[in-house]
């Protein structure tokens, strides 16, 4: 008699798990047993389900199983009671050798260095600092670009805070930023040299020149990164909050290169600069003239003067939430931020109030900081106002409500009436600092 | 010439909380909305229409239902509304997606020349900013991200002047047509649909084109057409800090024990 059949099982929707991907379930399936029903989650017809599992390893949040019947359980288990099946041979799937092959032609981690007037975006700096331990995760060189007019004094700043060669592309057609411009360089030096990860910062113009970057070489990219790290098939895993911030996502470009990141300023910390560091600079012709380029950069406004204040360098912030109650309250905030040497932030709600303006907006649609110490006073913590402070050495929560979240963030927390602790915090810090300067 | 306007139906992650025990997404009643930036996008290329009698074609790929957002853009007055939907174009990420909305741009130039294409600057679900950029550099467009104000449109100049708002400064700049704009909130204030607009939406056809309209080739679109995959979503895991006094029955004595454990951990800077 022959064995049985070993069961394939149909797939089935574990309840409550289904993040509405975007019906990854349903365009893997091979026999159309799959269809979305209007919030976007898969009904799987088990009638035409053969048991592939292609649904069930597609889906990103482990949503789908294989379901067995009682009947099928028990031919599994009479199966696995058996003779151990022997093991398959791992046979090299030729697919699998050719993509191994295309993947190993690239090679080394570069930071695209974004400068506006010769300055440096801080960012840039931070990406040196990871990217120097992604390389030597993959024991690669570290790689910065420099783009721009007469910014070959950037090259060396790239080497003292850890790029060991810096492509340099440096002519009058690069002074201002245009999209096309740098997107010709870039490519050009990216087919030229084969990086195999390319990081930029999550900025304004960093997110302009990666997405044409990539869809010109059609490769991936995954935006607004907060961690990076090389898996143990040494390709880059790239971890970004997803869904307003409320979750996190881990993205793979495992088949493709260049893997490209923007990646969020003040997440990764600066690495430290060594001014006696060696590094090559290599210096790349740039290939075409000014008349080339469709778009002219008429003028350059600097903001500044409308508020002085960056909540993202300050040391130390003291955020409102909607438990201030009242424009008037942050006045609170600011003798306490005034006395500690900080600055006022606040969170969405307390924007859209009207009660601080947006640029003090920490969190998913405002600002990421990671001052030394961050105190929430009457902040709920909904995690899109988390992504954006997580990373402070040191979060205080000052909230009424113990099971708000921000006190599953907070190194220490003070559960109380905001009105009452705040003034005797500052009384008692004013008093201190009155002493201390006194002694 | 043509003005298209990208939307996308987005679920409304304002909305949208993590179940405390099982550290899952809550999707239950979170209502799909208009990307709000689309919704600037749509009301930019209004304007265009208002000022040089240019037709506005609304975008969108998404699924079946995203149909209800065409009609809001229809309902703010766009004079066309396209849906691409088609199975084969789900489980798309951003190159993918590019792909098709810039396939269903140019055969619209077939009918009669694109010169603008305007988006809303990112999602709010995706929060990416990059479909934008992928669009223009399919279609050879120029590209102006993040513009906050469109200044001088000229069809028969065949250029462009915006503002565009970048960290910490503005810039002007010029651009000949055909243009790709991609516009945050301050570019203008959405117009209001009146009840009038609204009930002849409800009845306007939202049109569909497929692949079978498209004719991509299946490997370039959808999640085969996508190098990048979502290996893994998770809630982070958080340990609870410590809390310090009895803040509720004594402020005072809670604001002591956080000073002290202010100067005993080196804190404060006064």
């Amino acid at each position: 008699m022959t064995p049985p059949k070993k069961p394939r099982g149909k797939a089935a929707l574990i309840p409550d798990r289904c993040i509405a991907c975007g019906a990854r379930c349903q365009s893997v399936c091979p026999v159309d047993a799959v269809q979305m029903n209007d919030q976007g989650e898969p009904i799987i017809d088990p009638s035409r389900c053969i048991g592939c599992v292609k649904c069930v390893k597609v889906c990103p949040a482990q949503a789908l199983e294989m379901s067995f019947t009682p009947e099928e359980l028990r031919i599994l288990k009479e199966l696995a009671a058996g003779a151990p099946a022997a093991a398959e041979a791992p046979e090299e799937d030729p697919e699998e050798a050719a993509l191994k092959k295309r993947l190993a032609a690239y090679r080394g981690v570069w930071v695209f260095v974004e400068q506006t007037e010769g300055e440096a975006a801080k960012v840039s700096w931070e990406l040196l600092g990871k990217g120097k331990e992604l390389a030597a995760a993959r024991n690669c060189p570290l790689c910065a670009v420099v783009m721009g007019q007469e910014v070959e004094e950037l090259c060396r700043q790239a080497i003292g805070y850890g790029a060991e060669v810096v492509y340099l592309m440096d002519a009058p057609v690069l002074r201002h930023y245009r999209t096309e411009a740098y997107q010709r360089c870039l490519c050009d030096l990216v087919e030229k040299y084969r990086p195999e990860v390319i990081l930029m910062g999550a900025t304004g113009l960093g997110r302009d020149l990666a997405g044409v970057v990539a869809t010109v070489l059609g490769t991936g990219l995954t935006a607004d990164c907060t961690g990076l790290a090389i898996d143990d098939k040494g390709n880059l895993a790239q971890t970004r909050p997803a869904f307003g911030g409320n979750i996190m996502a881990t993205i793979m470009c495992d088949k493709f290169r260049p893997q490209m990141s923007t990646v969020r300023p003040h997440v990764m910390p600066m690495p430290p600069f060594h001014p006696e560091a060696k590094g090559e600079i290599v210096r790349e012709p740039v290939p075409f003239a000014e008349e080339e380029i469709r778009v002219k950069v008429l003028e350059i406004l600097m903001d500044g003067g409308k508020s002085d204040v960056d909540i993202a360098g300050a040391e130390f912030i003291v955020s409102g939430g909607r438990g201030m109650m009242a424009k008037e309250n942050f006045a609170m905030l600011k003798e306490l931020a005034d006395v500690l040497g900080g600055v006022v932030g606040a969170s969405r709600s307390a924007v859209d109030a009207g009660w601080m303006p947006q640029d003090r907006q920490v969190g998913q649609t405002g600002k990421t900081v990671r001052p030394k110490v961050y105190i929430a006073c009457g902040i709920s913590g909904a995690i899109q106002h988390l992504v954006g402070m997580q990373d402070s050495d040191v979060v205080i929560a000052i909230n009424r409500d113990p099971e708000a979240p921000i006190f599953q963030v907070a190194s220490y927390g003070l559960v109380g009436d905001l009105f009452r602790i705040i003034p005797a915090l500052t009384a008692k810090l004013k008093a201190l600092k009155a002493a201390r300067a006194g002694a | 010439m043509l003005v298209v306007v990208c939307v996308k139906q987005v679920p409304d992650t304002t909305q949208v909380q993590i179940d405390p025990v099982t550290n899952t997404l809550i999707r239950e009643g979170v209502p799909f909305i208009v990307n709000p930036y689309d919704t600037h996008a749509v009301e930019e290329g209004l304007k265009l229409k208002d000022r040089f009698g240019c037709k506005v074609v609304a975008l969108s790929m998404g699924p079946p239902n995203a149909e209800a957002t065409l009609r809001k853009a229809l309902a703010q007055g766009v004079d066309r509304a396209i849906l691409l939907s088609d199975r084969v174009f789900g489980g798309a990420d951003t190159l993918a997606t590019s792909k098709v909305l810039a396939a269903a741009i140019e055969r619209l130039g077939r009918e009669e020349e694109v010169g603008a294409v305007i988006c809303g600057k990112q999602t709010i679900d995706g929060d990416t900013a990059q479909v934008g950029p992928g669009i223009a550099t399919r279609l050879h467009f120029s590209q102006l991200t993040l513009v906050d104000k469109v200044e001088g449109f000229d069809p028969a100049a065949r250029k462009v002047r915006v503002r565009r708002k970048l960290e910490g400064r503005h810039e002007e700049v010029e651009s000949p047509l055909p243009v790709l704009l991609t516009v945050v909130r301050e570019a203008n204030r959405p117009r209001y649909p009146t009840v009038n607009m609204r009930l002849e939406s409800a009845e306007a056809k939202v049109e569909l084109w497929d692949n079978a309209v498209l004719g991509l080739d299946v490997q370039s679109v959808g999640l085969k057409g996508s190098p990048t995959w979502v290996s893994r979503i998770f809630s982070p895991q958080r340990a609870l800090g410590e809390i310090l006094g009895d803040g509720v029955n004594d402020p005072e004595g809670a604001a002591d024990a956080l000073i002290e454990k202010m100067l005993e951990k080196d804190l404060l800077a006064i």
